[in-house]
């Protein structure tokens, strides 16, 4: 999976989990752009994430997602390795 | 097995739900939702479908029949992220469910203390959400038996303070969730040999709660016996979970946990299915009796396939001990499927545990109205168990009503999935409910008696019934609560009460609560009929208002009505009551009682203060009254 392809499908995780066909993704983006993106959803990001890409994320790697370029980023790495 | 493995898939419920959300009409929107409640879905499409219907469900139109019911959910872990999947599975069974979540951990001082936006939210149903990590029973490893017996009591005696004051402040049934292991064992396959053990202790309280829940009428919520093997192994007490977010449940399993509440909602309700239609060709045995003759199809011990259907059959047959009615819906000549009833030595089901049989070459939405019109239920207490994918797609389409589980390939796993679906969930199991697929069965004998009787008056009397009327008791307590809570169609005001409320009403010396049972010459049709009836403010004194009537439909047509009011106005009059007053509240059910109070001779009033739109209100004086003509004796010892 390229980078271009692993953010399409991210998109498509945070448009199903913020019911917002609206949003786009940058790597800058954080929890501060997109209305709804409290510790709740945050969770529900994490996991719709894992299901959709087939990865679990180490209890630690939860701390270090802050943005939209973090989340490709490790889901990036942890495919590479799966 | 996929969590809700029973729900079909859409073809693509994201396309759908995006297109859902442009529609302008709440009421629309919330009716496409109550639409998707019934597919397959993962958490976020779950999300989806409670957003869409969030703005119609602040005032839901009539027509969606939608019933309001109120959970508060008092929990020890994170419980927010579960609520869409409880209020989206309330929606696929047509409840409304609201959701309260008291503070996390603060369900002690909701319960003991004032706790207003508790008290002013009112719950119908109070969930106690409790896990391993709250409140631990922590003693030494060595720590004896007796040690930890007495612990165990102590925790327990606690919990039963709490379920007490949901009952006492806000009349709620209580819902205890069993505790779930969220740490692993200490000693392998000997820890239940240390009373001490951490999964000792928790086995023991789960253990000491279920018997308590049993004396007390508190029902139960059991997450790891309900969940096991369905969706993925860390569904539950997912260690990464709890420490990110102290979720017990993790968000991948909101559908099912959602699911499995609003089973128990919908079964206090009184929504709970209550027949089971079985296909027979590939279904009940392998094979097509047609083609195959009796000698042919696969079914009993010596072959794996054949003992596949038995099991089938098997399990069948355990829901009809439960007291599921069981019918028959097959493409089939009658003589023929029947015939493999009557003479296969392999089956486990007989002739006689079928209720209803139809077995032609019509369409089966059609015969699937037939079994309902016969058995005097509604489509939706049908669950509809099919092979062919086809002919399950047309019931779904032609009878949204009835539930039809998807099935797996193998019929060896058709038990599972069945079981899974939780279509059958209630909120007791009386005498009565074991010997009511025996009771349908001799609603058939009855029915043959009336054949062969020229007019319905002889018919009647030769069935020599005596209607048996008690004070409701705890012996009648269980049942009766059953049957308020999910008679339809004989019912004339629909209202619902909790075991507590009709404790309560029971007791009362001013009131009068009643069960109702009939007998007759084929035997006991058990605990057939309710009547409550009070004091009103809207009342003088004097006269009672009826505030419940029902009756189940297996004994329409026996004059049982009549019979009732004798009993009724009996009592009254004993406590001093000359006047009765009843109200028909419509509802999309209850048509057929209609006409009950100006058939018994009560005659029309003016509507009382505060009721629904519609309800009618009768009168019946007591005094001068003419006796009531029955072929029923009564005995109200």
């Amino acid at each position: 999976m390229t980078e271009d392809e692993i953010y399409a499908a991210l998109t498509q995780v945070f448009r199903d989990v913020f019911d917002d066909d609206d949003i786009t993704l940058s790597p800058a983006t954080t929890a501060d752009d997109i209305a709804g993106w409290d510790s709740q959803a945050h969770v529900n990001l994490v996991v719709a994430a894992e299901t959709r890409f087939g990865i679990r994320f180490r209890t630690a790697e939860l701390e270090s997602l802050h943005n939209v370029g973090d989340f490709v980023q490790l889901i990036a790495t942890k495919r590479k390795g799966a | 097995m996929e969590q809700l493995a029973w729900l079909p898939v859409h073809e693509d419920l994201g396309a759908a739900l995006s297109a859902a959300r442009r529609i302008a009409d709440p009421a629309e929107r919330l009716a496409r939702a109550m639409h998707l409640s019934g597919f397959r879905r993962d958490f976020t499409a779950t999300g989806r479908i409670e957003r869409l219907a969030e703005a119609g469900l602040a005032a839901p139109p009539a027509e969606l029949g939608l019933v309001p019911l109120r959970l508060a959910i008092l929990a020890s872990h994170t419980v927010d992220h579960l609520v869409p999947g409880i209020r989206v599975a309330g929606l696929h069974r047509g409840l409304a469910i609201s959701v309260h979540v008291a503070p996390y951990g603060n369900y002690r001082q909701a319960l003991l203390g004032e706790d207003p936006a508790l008290a002013e939210f009112a719950p119908q149903l109070v969930l106690l959400a409790l896990d391993a990590q709250d409140s631990p029973i922590a003693l030494p490893l060595g720590a004896s038996e007796a040690d930890v017996e007495q612990a165990v009591a102590a925790r327990v005696a606690e919990l039963r303070h709490l379920w007490r004051r949901a009952r006492e402040r806000f009349n709620a049934q209580v819902v205890q969730q069993l505790l779930v292991a969220t740490t692993p064992p200490l000693f392998g396959s000997y820890e239940a040999m240390v009373p001490a053990a951490p999964r000792t202790v928790l086995e023991r309280l789960n253990a000491a709660l279920r018997h308590a829940a049993r004396e007390d009428g508190v029902l139960l919520l059991d997450l790891a016996a309900q969940m096991a093997g369905q969706g993925p192994a860390d569904g539950l007490a997912d260690p990464v979970r709890w420490h990110q977010a102290k979720q017990l449940v993790s968000p991948v399993m909101a559908p099912l946990h959602g699911d499995l509440i609003a089973r128990i909602a919908g079964a206090v309700l009184g929504r709970a299915r209550k027949c089971l239609v079985l296909d027979l060709d590939n279904t009940l045995w392998g094979g097509v009796i047609g083609d195959d003759g009796i000698e042919g199809i696969k079914l009993g011990q010596g072959n794996p396939t054949g003992e596949a259907f038995l099991a089938v059959q098997r399990y069948a047959a355990q829901l009809g001990q439960r007291g599921i009615i069981l019918a028959v819906c097959s493409k089939n000549d009658m003589a023929v499927a029947e015939a493999v009833f009557e003479n296969h030595p392999e089956m486990a089901l007989r002739r006689g545990d079928i209720a209803a049989f139809v077995a032609n070459w019509s369409d089966k939405a059609g015969n699937l109205r037939q079994i309902a019109k016969q058995l005097n239920i509604g489509l939706d207490a049908l669950v509809f168990l099919d092979d062919n994918p086809a002919e399950r797609d047309i019931v779904r389409r032609e009878l949204p009503g009835v539930a039809v589980p998807e099935l797996p390939e193998d019929v060896a796993l058709y038990p599972a999935w069945l079981g899974a679906a939780g279509y059958f969930e209630t909120v007791g199991f009386t005498a009565d409910d074991a010997a009511r697929g025996r009771s349908y069965a001799l609603n058939a004998a009855r029915q043959a008696a009336l054949e062969q009787t020229t007019d319905l008056e002889s018919y009647l009397r030769s069935l020599e019934m005596v209607l048996t009327a008690r004070r409701i008791g705890p012996a009648e307590l269980p049942r009766a609560t059953q049957l308020i809570n999910k008679t339809n169609q004989f019912n004339l005001t629909t209202r619902r009460y909790t075991e507590a409320e009709v404790q309560a009403l029971a007791d009362d010396p001013a009131s009068l609560a009643l069960a109702l049972r009939l007998t007759d010459r084929f035997g006991d049709n058990g605990l057939i009929s309710v009547i409550l009836a009070r004091p009103d403010a809207s009342l003088r004194p004097g006269e009672w208002l009826i505030d419940t009537w029902l009756m189940s439909c297996r004994v329409l047509g026996r004059q049982v009505e009549a019979a009732t009011m004798q009993v009724l106005t009996t009592l009254a009059a004993q406590q001093g009551i000359h006047a009765l007053i009843g109200e028909y509240r419509p509802t999309a059910r209850n048509g057929m009682v209609a006409d009950h109070y100006s058939r018994l001779g009560f005659k029309p009033m003016a509507p009382l203060p505060d009721r629904p739109e519609g309800t009618l209100v009768w009168r019946y004086e007591t005094r001068g009254a003419t006796p009531f003509v029955h072929p029923i004796a009564l005995d109200l010892t």
